[in-house]
């Protein structure tokens, strides 16, 4: 009964944030520049009469109140997935069909490092915190704090400038080798060949962050009282850290990860840019410099509900890690 | 008015003569020597020590850039160098496409990454604090609604809302440095009203309503004061993210066109191809600067953490 609540209340504020995360969308495009049509005209230097831009106006449904019947068309439009047409980048083309062919590209780099920065991260920090102060710690520690302080795309810079352009070992970039046709067996490894450099950069650049997490949690945890309890009912060493421990040290670092999305999701455009990975990142960076902005209001989108989904999922995690959450 | 209560002095510090202090010396004496006994602390702080000597030494660049001290950064009083050149005793960072010393694009970018770091942080810790203060303090449906907006800018990827704000405002210092500040405070607004919930309940602040204070005194006097070395410690890590920020939008080619920051110079030597040209010192020494100040700010910010949260010390 109680997890049934929990998932309900849970599942509620997931629509709460959709909503909020949906009107911020809307007044920041349609509010704060004017419109979308002196927006084009003003960024891209389109040369429109005044007749033909109230033309587009009326054809977009700008010539409508902005609220309410703007607001809804928009919610409805959102409801029904449509995100419009491409401006400038594929002229015409549905921007929801433009995040779809390239989305595969990037959740598979993306779940891929995260899930491999979040396991060696916090496998180091319960190492580096349970032996505090001694070699590896002070070591982690200390390359934690660089990996910290770099932002994203150096990191991605160094390694290309190692292994590619120094060692020659994996290609500048890319999703496959262009001229080659690869199929079967071989195209698999051309693509895991393109996604090594970028899979590495993003493991690196999150996992110091993940270390110093769960290190300091795991601290905190281990001045608890029951800890010293555990200690004293003479339970050995290894069950203190794996039973009473990690088990509590877990619940406030699976939250501050799921934080942390946002700034990952921040880090893959840039990534995705050194590395030229056709992924949304790329498609982001293209739609920016190209000022095209319904792809840029889709780009706006797509990530902030990655973002809320993923915080969905460490509340259920949450739940699975601490009976205690369901209960009350 | 005259305390006549004993102060009990810290250990080592001298004892002030309680009886003839006027209750603003008397704040201004403990105020230093709680300054005093923190800088004590701080001291003994390998990490932090390091990180503000590193500190110190790019402050001093950036000031030095500020007046002007960069040597020549546009193409057109650079036609004799050598282009591409790799560092060399005449340029230690070498030289980039157009024959610019490299050194000089770092010291003159030493002031703008600073400065963007340092007003975004500012706007900030302003921001975060007004929220948190108004939704710890007073409560009910104010605290309510503030934190779901806290709750809903915190799952905004930031830099998404960076790359759409830039696009539609265009880019100069200023709207960067806005950009940054709007997207970074609700991590110090959540933290604020957190250790105002804390503060409000304790004696003191009793005392002092009791004593017939208002709220302006109550949060000028009592929860600002207790609740300021927390704000400082997160504003100088927010600095530290701050500077990343800018060199992210930066790189994305969201800079002002018209400052150099290190995030400039690696977009622009990235974007010439300075990859495929072997042109490392081009890329490596800005990100450097980059790497090293965020890396200064963050150990002060630990180490200060360390000193104001008596939790993580004991450890």
């Amino acid at each position: 009964m109680g997890t049934q609540r929990y998932l309900l209340g849970k599942l509620g504020q997931v629509l709460l944030t959709l909503f909020f995360i949906l009107t911020f969308n809307f007044f920041l495009f349609r509010v704060l520049p004017g419109d979308p049509v002196s927006l084009l005209v003003r960024t891209t230097g389109a040369e429109l009469t005044p007749e033909q831009q109230d033309e587009l106006r009326a054809e977009l449904g700008l010539d409508q109140p902005i609220f309410p019947a703007q607001y809804l068309t928009f919610l409805g439009d959102m409801v029904t997935l449509d995100l419009g047409e491409s401006t400038i980048l594929q002229p015409g083309r549905s921007v929801l069909e433009m995040f779809t062919e390239r989305m595969g590209r990037s959740l598979i780099l993306l779940v891929a490092s995260t899930a491999a920065s979040v396991a060696l991260g916090m496998l180091m920090g319960i190492y580096g915190g349970w032996r505090r102060g001694k070699t590896f710690d002070n070591f982690s520690m200390g390359s934690s704090m660089v990996l910290y302080s770099m932002p994203e795309f150096v990191l991605g810079i160094i390694l290309l400038l190692i292994f590619s352009g120094w060692l020659g070992w994996f290609p500048t970039g890319g999703y496959t080798d262009p001229v080659a046709d690869y199929t079967g067996i071989a195209y698999v490894t051309d693509v895991i060949n393109h996604m090594a450099l970028p899979f590495m950069t993003l493991t690196l650049a999150y996992l110091g962050e993940y270390y110093l997490l769960m290190r300091s949690s795991l601290l905190d945890v281990m001045g608890e009282e029951f800890i010293t309890l555990a200690r004293a009912k003479g339970v050995r060493e290894k069950w203190v850290l794996r039973r009473h421990a990690v088990r509590n040290a877990l619940l406030p670092t699976v939250t501050l990860i799921a934080l942390s999305f946002g700034f990952v999701l921040g880090g893959a455009i840039t990534v995705e840019l050194v590395f030229t990975y056709p992924g949304v990142g790329l498609l982001s960076f293209q739609a920016l410099v190209d000022r095209d902005f319904p792809v840029l209001q889709g780009t706006f989108l797509f990530f902030s509900v990655g973002v809320m989904l993923a915080n969905f999922i460490a509340d259920l995690l949450y739940g699975y890690l601490d009976p205690r959450v369901r209960a009350s | 008015m005259t305390t006549t209560e004993p102060i009990a002095p810290p250990t080592g510090a001298p004892v002030p003569d309680v009886g003839r202090l006027t209750p603003r010396q008397l704040r201004r004496a403990r105020r230093r020597r709680a300054f005093a006994r923190s800088w004590r602390q701080y001291r003994e702080n390998k990490m932090g020590m390091l990180g503000l000597g590193l500190l110190i030494v790019f402050i001093a660049v950036g000031i030095f850039s500020a007046f002007g001290g960069a040597g020549p950064t546009s193409p057109t009083e650079t036609l004799q160098n050598p282009t591409l050149a790799p560092p060399s005793l005449e340029f230690p960072m070498g030289t980039d496409r157009n024959g610019v010393s490299v050194l000089n694009l770092v010291i003159a970018g030493a002031w703008t990454s600073l400065l963007v770091g340092l007003m975004a942080s500012l706007i900030s810790m302003l921001l975060g604090t007004l929220v948190g203060m108004a939704a710890g303090y007073r409560g009910g449906l104010l605290d309510g609604s503030l934190m779901r907006v806290t709750d809903g800018f915190l799952v905004i990827p930031w830099l998404a809302l960076a790359i759409v704000l830039a696009a539609i405002l265009g880019q100069s210092l200023w709207i960067i440095i806005l950009i940054i500040g709007i997207t970074s405070w609700p991590g110090t607004a959540r933290l604020v009203r957190a250790q105002v919930l804390s503060v409000k309940e304790r004696t003191y602040v009793e005392r002092s309503k009791a004593l017939g204070g208002g709220n302006w005194h109550v949060v000028t006097r009592h929860v600002l004061p207790n609740v300021m070395p927390v704000i400082f410690a997160n504003t100088i890590l927010t600095v530290a993210i701050a500077i990343l920020s800018e060199s992210g939008l930066s790189f994305l080619g969201l800079g002002d066109p018209l400052h150099i920051t290190w995030g400039t110079v690696i977009d622009q030597a990235f974007g010439t191809g300075a990859i495929t040209l072997g042109a490392w010192w081009w890329l490596l020494f800005p990100s450097g600067c980059i790497v090293i100040v965020v890396l200064a700010f963050t150990m002060c910010g630990f180490a200060f953490d360390e000193i104001v949260n008596p939790r993580i010390r004991e450890r």
